[in-house]
């Protein structure tokens, strides 16, 4: 019932150890026994035990002395101390030291199978733990970040030493460039990994319903407030919470956010009770906030408080050798989910993509790649395959500016789709009311 | 088809044989074997250890092994049993071993200050040797609590579990059994 536990008796009475090692098989558990802490750790060296039923009083080496080279070669190894009356002190000892249970010779069979039930129990959920743990790590480890250039280095860079911290961070830059990729991996090589990242696109959402989705509201809170729902605040507490354009946030939010992150207190909407909440704040911008500042858009006390540290991001283009790195990197991801297999890049495809200006970052690439692999057949991606052609893909003239050639290629999708904004933005990796924004920003008509 | 033997013997057991024969004619179908009870005591006073009267059951059961002849052979006495590292223990076998040992000593209603029950006794001593028994079948515990497999620690746990072995543990006793008597039955090279 029990074989897939071990457990290894150390004892120097050949009758304890003989006793103790048909009781255990009857059990089903895999035992073994030594007869004395060298035959022990050999036992170690050998295989893996998960208890360890370990006798204090022993020549040379004695149990208590085992016991703390257990922890250094063995830290997840269960002990349970088997002690004399006249040495109940010690095992008490030993329990400090991080033993998990002791029992006194001669042992009561109900108390023995009490205790070992109870380690096997404890050794369980502490291998369970551990593969939930790393199953966890598996989960947030896709959110890789892929970029050999030296700008990206020195944003891997940042994120390692930020991850260890608590601080507040600012990421800043272009749509797409990966804003929430470096906020997850902030949160997924931190302590508060195993806890929750809540994700806010604060652009997205009108003032009165961000402020119902950061805050919740108790039942009967407004209209349709059927009942209690927790908001964003509390789903991040012990994690952290992603606010995304914290540009976007009217100044009555802002004045609300503001007081929530210096008490680390809220109360919800309807609500009466203070709450208090734990969690790391990562913001991100595609604005620029100290321009906001300067014009009375954005607070400054709030621009202070969540820019303890800035992240800027480089745009696509400033960083040309990571295209082919990242193309082959969303290849390899999208081979996996699609039916098809695509092992390559014709050469003039990887030319055309290190052509292209980039303007929707590596969002648009992704999709780029993302709609080649549907339209191609593989195993190799073809030029024609791209959603974009060679000649308009090809690089400007040094003079255009990067705005001119922005307004150019939107036009073109803008075209190319018909004037279907969904498609279009799909294409761009933009979300649509940025590319409302830019069309409305380049007098751009159909 | 042969059955195999199964030989009971007592010591310390001042009930007679009568009970014995009983406890036998409970044992003959579930492990298929054919009982024998050896009508006077086997001499073990060297496995008494006076300072805690009890007998060591490591040494019985070592004590016992030579009787076991091609079968089995169960040890019952009315005296506490130990295991050196353990305060008692109500019944012992070895893994797949050939020899087993039980007591009544706790399974009585006298030593928990209750009349005596000579039919709840008998019961208890039945579960006591089919669990023993079991294990010289090679049957470890059994998470089920119901079977006669359950680890019991105290006379509680025996009452708890049924005289039965559950379906799994069936399998893997009749599993024991049938390759023990296709051993048996092929031929030997010189018989051939």
């Amino acid at each position: 019932m029990t074989d897939d536990f071990s457990i290894l008796i150390v004892d120097d009475e050949y009758s304890v150890r003989d006793s103790l090692f048909h009781w255990f098989k009857n059990d089903g558990y895999r035992v073994s026994a030594a007869d004395s802490a060298r035959a022990a750790l050999e036992e170690f060296q050998k295989s893996e035990w998960d208890v360890v039923l370990l006798d204090i009083k022993m020549p040379e080496v004695d149990g208590m002395e085992l016991q703390q080279r257990l922890r250094e070669i063995a830290p997840t190894t269960v002990v349970i101390m088997i002690t004399a009356h006249g040495t109940v002190e010690t095992a008490v000892q030993a329990l400090k030291y991080g033993a998990f249970d002791y029992l006194t010779k001669p042992v009561d069979p109900d108390e023995l199978s009490r205790v070992v039930m109870k380690a096997v129990a404890h050794r369980r959920l502490q291998t369970e733990n551990q593969k939930l743990k790393a199953n966890i790590d598996n989960l947030v480890g896709q959110d890789e970040i892929v970029g050999q250039s030296a700008a990206m280095k020195k944003v891997l860079s940042l994120v390692d030493s930020l991850a260890a911290t608590d601080v507040s961070v600012l990421i800043r830059g272009e749509s797409g460039t990966g804003k929430e990729v470096i906020a997850r991996a902030i949160h997924s090589r931190g302590s508060r990994r195993y806890f929750p990242l809540v994700p806010v696109n604060c652009g997205a959402l009108p003032e009165t319903l961000l402020e119902a989705e950061l805050f919740g509201h108790e039942r009967g809170a407004f209209t349709g407030a059927r009942q209690r729902h927790k908001g964003n605040f509390e789903q991040a507490n012990g994690g952290t919470l992603f606010l995304d354009e914290i540009g976007s946030v009217s100044a009555k939010t802002q004045v609300n956010l503001l007081r929530v992150l210096d008490t680390k207190e809220f109360t919800r909407i309807g609500g009466s009770q203070p709450l208090r909440v734990d969690f790391r704040l990562i913001c991100a911008t595609n604005q620029d906030l100290e321009q906001m500042v300067a014009d009375k858009q954005f607070r400054e006390d709030l621009y202070f408080r969540i820019n303890v540290f800035r992240i800027d991001l480089p745009p696509l283009r400033e960083r040309p050798g990571d295209i082919a790195l990242l193309a082959r990197h969303f290849m390899t991801r999208l081979s996996g989910q699609m039916e098809k297999r695509f092992t390559d890049f014709e050469p003039e495809a990887l030319a055309r993509l290190k052509r292209h200006p980039w303007p929707g970052n590596v969002r648009e690439l992704a999709n780029a790649i993302e709609r080649a692999m549907v339209v191609g057949t593989g195993p190799r991606l073809l030029a024609e395959d791209l959603p974009f052609d060679g000649g308009t893909g090809s690089l400007r003239p040094a003079d255009d500016s990067l705005s001119e050639i922005e307004r150019s290629h939107i036009a073109r999708i803008l075209e190319r789709t018909q004037w279907n904004v969904s498609q279009a933005a799909k294409t761009l990796g933009l979300d649509r009311a940025t590319l409302y924004g830019k069309i409305k920003k380049y007098e751009l008509r159909k | 088809m042969s059955r195999r033997p199964l030989l009971i013997v007592h010591f310390e057991w001042p009930a007679g044989v009568e009970p014995l024969v009983q406890l036998g004619v409970r044992l003959e179908n579930p492990f298929r074997c054919e009982v024998r009870v050896l009508p006077e005591p086997i001499q073990v006073a060297d496995c008494f250890d006076s300072r805690r009267a009890q007998y060591d059951s490591r040494r019985i059961l070592e004590r016992l092994l030579p009787l076991a002849g091609d079968g089995l052979v169960l040890g019952v006495t009315d005296m506490d049993l130990y295991l050196p590292v353990f305060t008692f223990v109500i019944g012992q076998a070895l893994l797949g071993g050939r020899a087993a040992v039980i007591s009544a000593y706790r399974l009585r209603q006298e030593l928990y200050g209750f009349a005596a029950d000579a039919e709840r006794l008998a019961t208890r001593m039945e579960k006591e040797a089919l669990h023993e028994l079991g294990h010289c079948h090679g049957l470890v515990h059994c998470l089920d609590s119901r079977c006669i497999m359950y680890a019991a620690a105290t006379v509680s746990d025996v009452d708890l579990r049924q005289a039965r072995f559950c379906p799994r543990c069936q399998r893997a006793l009749s599993a024991v059994i049938d390759s023990e008597r296709e051993g048996e039955e092929r031929p030997t090279e010189q018989e051939s």
